[in-house]
């Protein structure tokens, strides 16, 4: 594949309403996962965009919380060598018989243990990234994309938080004809998700409680505006798909399944339902964040259950798909 | 599978391998006996005494006939090859895994009658003792194999000549050969008269076998009670009495005519990698099409037939080595691999209703014998793909899947015809030939790490402190990683000489002492040329050798230059005491190395240019050299199960390997460097230019949960054609996953059945030694979440 060394203007095809997304532009991101598979048609890239406003009790990618830069430990891959220790120039690490200790009041996220660590035990969690090298990233698997309708897919955090990183990142992959999708919270301005329709080949939309109490409850937000957003994506005739994280004990009960099966009647252009049943595979990673999994005890729902939630949705006219 | 299939197929999987002295006994009373006669008359006249003696042996309910051996799982050996001495067979009948049983009356044998007479007259000690002491040195150093020090020229495949034609026909063909040399032009016409009259007595030969076993069932016939049984039998005999005097008439005479040209290949010597029908599918159709229009064969007696041929195959346990090797590196596998699909000899898709029954038997039988591919082709529809990954997903390793428009291309790189190239495909592991018109010899494994190691070394051996390589400097004084770039090039250079200047003394001891009249006959053009397939009679002559650690030493070449040239982390000096001490004291360089390297198979350039980098000094090395057949050396990249072998000679590297472990293995990525996923993978290996090669072996292990559903057929059919796409040569997975490969081997007497794909191959894993075992569970296993 040879770099592109030109880049053309995308705003002669993708809208007069765009401006100021040059390839220079730069975001952070938290991970380009290749041969993602459940994210969106085909074999796909997956890229991670740092920041949320959610905090949802169940969240599986808590590295895509905070905006910023952040340093995970992980003991296993410790070994002790105390490098990281006299690399930190704020003097907030500390050795222990077997691990190394952070203060965080002293600890400024600047990253210095980790370039000191060569066993990746002290890990930088985001980097900056231009839309131009991301493209570059992102095109690496342009075979597979073409071979099976794959393409990228933006996610992570809230890809929107970060929009006009989003909206240029996705206007350079339009621009290569790589199909685009979008996986949203749905919690972000109107005017933004407007403008990325146009370079949006699919929304990949999460509803995760439709009563809003609840939904306070288990995300720490309102979901008015969320679900406003999904009746104007809906109503624009954009492709989306509604994906409903299924957590034991938070929204899979019969009301909120029947609950979102009356909303979605009232939007008839969405058609598509994707079940995204509970696991518990992020614990490691709130350890090496220091974080507290809120939901670490949570048994994954039974097949019986998550196949009966499918049924009942497919039986009022939803096409039904168990993962992503 | 029917019953009679289920059981031969018990008795070919549950009766222990055993040593057979039969064919040595036979071998040695023919040269005691025969006189004086040119060697290939000699050969000849051997193969016959073989086929006339040897037990005919007809098993219960079968309906192909036919054994190697007097009885399934028999072994014969070749002591005019090699002969076992009597150490070999204590460790061949106590060794743990792939014993062969060896009975006190085969030791007799061997005490009194084959070690006395083959001792000192082996094609084996001729060829040690013909090498120069370099080679000896290098050979010892681990940094190059010989696939015949104890095997024959092999990898010969057969194609569409014997559904046409039978022996009778190309007896005629020789004769006519034979009227017409020209004692007064040609020199080498007495050579020509000879080679064919050897073809000539071995074609005779076979038809005599054949009638052997014609006569063997009438008398089984006579004396059975059972009257379909009897029926059967006497078909057979009918059968026996056509093919392979004559052309085959029926799917069943075709299938028993192939199988008797087998017997007789492997037979007459034990060539490498035993001997293959090629594409099957392609030779049987016409007799499938008009069978099945008459309405005299159905698809189940036809799958019936295909599965006890498939028996037949798992009856030959490969001949055992001798020396030192026969504690080491085993397998019963004797590599004969089916190909199915590909293309017509027009270019036009070849898949058709006979490669959907073989894929079925290939399901049903789960054998390690035959191996089996697929040879995929962009005309091929992704229906046949997707019934085979449905195979493959079942996790015991077959069928490999190649790429049949780039062995095509290979091929006609290398000068073929297009129809020759269309008709080829590949065998052994993942070679690429010409199938029935080429003799391509793999003549060995060349160890890329070992050869870096010694560069790193200044030409010595730190294994054993002997200078083996040039002096092309002490490290130490390099100051740009060109330089040691250009010492690796020259050791290289030095150690690819070596490797030639012995092949070609080898080839031509096997040419002029055991010359393969049977096999001529099967193999174009060696009747018209009136030249044995090992003396540069077939139309072509390929000699290839076998690169093995191109992972290994990319991820070599990229921790050198990155820490020592670029970022200075550490020093030659440092970095070479440190590995002198395999690490030890030094955890912090060690994990410098494997985890701040950019590493091949992360379709990163700064470590994928250098792969390429290695590759074409290989490439350039060898390529185009002359062998002594007309023909060239060129390269392959695929290591069966030497990768292991060579790890265990090559201490500490700069990647951050250990001393003694597994180099990486085929083009695949060092075990567990590979971090960015399978497309990764698949992106750098294709950097490599396939088309170049005779073939390279990319192993991809996948946990059986990335496979479920018709969603994981679906990725991996992209998967593979992405990577066709991209002009790769051929792609195995292994769909297991690590636990379950723990408990095997922890509990093998409860995973017996279990297969994994090795390397080209699919094994027991319990039968793998526990280094091979412990590798295959470490190779980066793929997740998607």
């Amino acid at each position: 594949m040879t770099a592109q060394s030109t880049f053309p203007d995308p705003r002669q095809r993708y809208g007069s309403s765009v401006h100021n997304h040059t390839p220079s532009v730069t975001g952070t991101i938290f991970d380009v996962m290749r041969f993602a598979v459940n994210d969106g048609p085909g074999i796909r890239t997956t890229v991670f965009l740092k920041g949320c406003l959610l905090s949802c009790w169940w969240c599986h990618n808590p590295e895509g919380l905070h905006r910023g830069i952040e340093v995970a430990y992980r003991v296993d891959r410790c070994i002790l060598c105390g490098e990281c220790v006299d690399a930190c120039p704020h003097r907030a690490l500390a050795l222990e018989e077997t691990r190394v200790v952070r203060d965080e009041a002293q600890c400024v996220l600047c990253g210095s243990c980790a370039d000191a660590c060569y066993t990746e035990a002290q890990e930088r969690i985001g980097r900056d990234i231009s839309v131009r090298d991301l493209l570059q990233e992102i095109l690496k698997d342009r075979v597979f994309y073409d071979e099976s309708g794959g393409g990228v897919t933006f996610s992570g955090g809230e890809p929107l938080l970060q929009f006009d990183f989003l909206l240029a990142a996705l206007l350079a992959c339009k621009e290569q004809e790589v199909h685009t999708a979008v996986e949203t919270s749905g919690l972000t301005s109107t005017e933004h998700l407007d403008r990325i329709r146009a370079a949006t080949d699919l929304f990949l939309f999460d509803v995760k409680l439709v009563d809003e109490e609840r939904h306070k409850r288990f995300t720490g937000v309102s979901n008015t505006r969320i679900l406003e957003n999904l009746r104007f994506l809906a109503s624009a005739g954009a492709a989306v798909v509604v994906r409903l994280p299924l957590i034991p004990g938070v929204n899979d009960d019969d009301a909120n399944i029947d609950a979102l099966a009356e909303l979605l009647a009232g939007l008839e252009t969405i058609r598509e339902v994707h079940l995204l049943p509970y696991h518990a595979g992020a614990s490691a990673k709130y350890r090496s964040l220091g974080m507290r999994a809120r939901m670490a005890d949570a048994r994954p729902l039974p097949r019986e259950r998550v196949e009966a939630i499918a049924r009942s949705l497919s039986a009022r006219g939803y096409t039904v798909q168990i993962g992503g | 599978m029917t019953e009679r299939v289920r059981k031969l197929r018990e008795v070919s999987c549950t009766t222990q391998p055993y040593i057979s002295a039969e064919r040595a006994l036979l071998v040695t009373e023919a040269y005691r006996t025969m006189g004086f006669h040119s060697a290939p008359v000699m050969r000849a006249l051997v193969f016959k005494y073989v086929m006339e003696h040897k037990t005919v042996c007809i098993s219960p309910g079968e309906l192909i006939v036919g054994e190697r051996g007097p009885a399934p799982r028999a072994t014969p050996t070749y002591p005019e090859i090699c002969c076992h001495s009597l150490e070999d067979l204590t460790i061949l009948d106590t060794r743990p895994k792939i014993p062969y049983a060896v009975s006190d009356e085969v030791r007799k044998h061997y005490t009194e009658t084959i070690i006395p007479y083959w001792k000192g007259r082996t094609i084996r000690e001729k060829i040690f003792a013909e090498m120069t002491p370099s080679w000896h040195d290098a050979y010892a150093a681990g940094i190059f194999t010989e696939f015949m020090e104890q095997r024959a020229p092999g990898h010969t495949v057969l194609d569409d000549k014997i559904y046409h034609r039978g022996m009778m026909d190309f007896i005629r063909e020789i004769d006519l050969q034979l009227e017409h040399l020209d004692y007064y032009k040609d020199s080498l016409a007495y050579s020509k008269q000879e080679e064919l009259r050897g073809m000539r007595i071995a074609a005779e030969a076979m038809i005599r076998f054949a009638e052997r076993h014609a006569l063997a069932l009438d008398r089984e016939a006579s004396q059975c009670t059972n009257p379909q049984r009897h029926g059967e039998l006497a078909h057979l005999a009918a059968i026996c009495r056509r093919v392979p005097a004559h052309a085959p008439q029926t799917f069943h005479e075709a299938l028993q005519a192939y199988w008797f040209m087998h017997l007789g290949v492997v037979t007459e010597l034990n060539p490498w990698d035993s001997f293959n029908p090629g594409r099957l599918d392609q030779h049987l159709l016409p007799f499938y099409q008009a069978e099945t229009a008459k309405g005299t064969l159905t698809d189940e007696h036809a799958r019936e037939l295909l599965e006890c041929l498939w028996v037949k195959f798992n009856n030959q346990p490969a001949p055992p080595k001798v020396g030192v090797t026969a504690a080491e590196s085993a397998t019963y596998t004797d590599f004969a691999n089916i190909n199915s699909g590909g293309m017509r000899p027009d270019g036009s898709d070849g898949v058709n209703a006979v490669t959907y029954l073989v894929l079925d038997v290939i399901d049903d039988m789960r054998l390690v014998q035959p191996s089996s591919n697929i040879q995929l082709s962009r005309k091929n529809p992704d229906a046949f793909l997707k019934r085979a990954l449905r195979i493959v997903r079942k996790g015991w390793g077959q069928p490999s899947i190649f790429n049949a428009d780039v062995v095509v291309e290979e091929m006609l790189r290398q000068g073929k015809s297009i129809e020759d190239a269309r008709c080829g495909g590949t065998s052994g592991c993942v070679e690429t030939g010409a199938f029935g018109k080429e003799s391509y010899i793999l003549t060995g494994y060349l160890n890329f790490p070992k050869i870096f190691e010694v560069t790193l070394h200044n030409g010595v051996d730190p294994r054993s402190g002997k200078s083996i390589g040039l002096r092309t400097g002490d490290p130490r004084s390099f100051r740009s990683f060109g330089e040691l770039l250009q010492a690796y090039r020259t050791q290289l250079r030095h150690f690819v000489d070596i490797k030639i200047r012995g092949n070609n003394v080898i080839e031509r001891i096997y040419a002029q002492y055991v010359p393969t009249p049977f096999l001529s006959i099967l193999i174009d053009d060696c009747i018209r040329n009136g030249r044995d397939y090992s003396d540069g009679g077939a139309r072509y002559n390929t000699n290839y050798i076998q690169g093995v650690g191109i992972g290994t030493l990319a991820d070599c070449f990229s921790a050198v230059r990155t820490h020592v040239f670029e970022t200075h982390a550490v020093d030659m000096d440092e970095l070479m005491r440190t590995m002198e001490q395999n690490f030890e004291g030094n955890e912090r360089l060690h994990q410098l190395m494997l985890n701040r390297t950019p590493r091949y198979g992360n379709d990163d350039d700064r470590a994928d240019d250098l792969m390429r980098e290695g590759f074409e000094m290989f490439y350039e090395a060898v390529n185009g050299r002359p062998n002594t057949k007309q023909g060239v050396y060129r390269i392959q990249m695929l290591p069966t199960t030497c990768h292991v072998y060579f790890g265990s000679v090559t201490g500490a590297t700069p990647d951050g390997r250990l001393s003694g472990v597994p180099v990486s293995e085929g083009i695949s990525p060092v075990q567990g460097a590979d971090r960015t996923g399978p497309t990764a993978v698949l992106r750098s290996a294709a950097k490599m230019d396939h088309a170049r090669t005779g073939g390279t072996l990319l192993n991809q292990k996948f946990t059986p949960d990335l496979l479920a559903g018709e969603e994981g057929i679906e990725d991996l059919t992209r998967l593979v054609r992405s990577y066709f796409t991209m002009g790769g040569h051929h792609i195995q997975f292994n769909v297991i996953d690590a636990a379950t490969l723990r408990a095997a081997q922890q509990h093998p007497e409860q995973h017996r059945d279990l297969i994994v794909r090795v390397a080209g191959y699919s094994d027991y894993f319990c039968d793998l030694g526990k280094t091979l075992q412990d590798e295959i569970i470490a190779r980066t296993e793929h997740h998607s979440w």
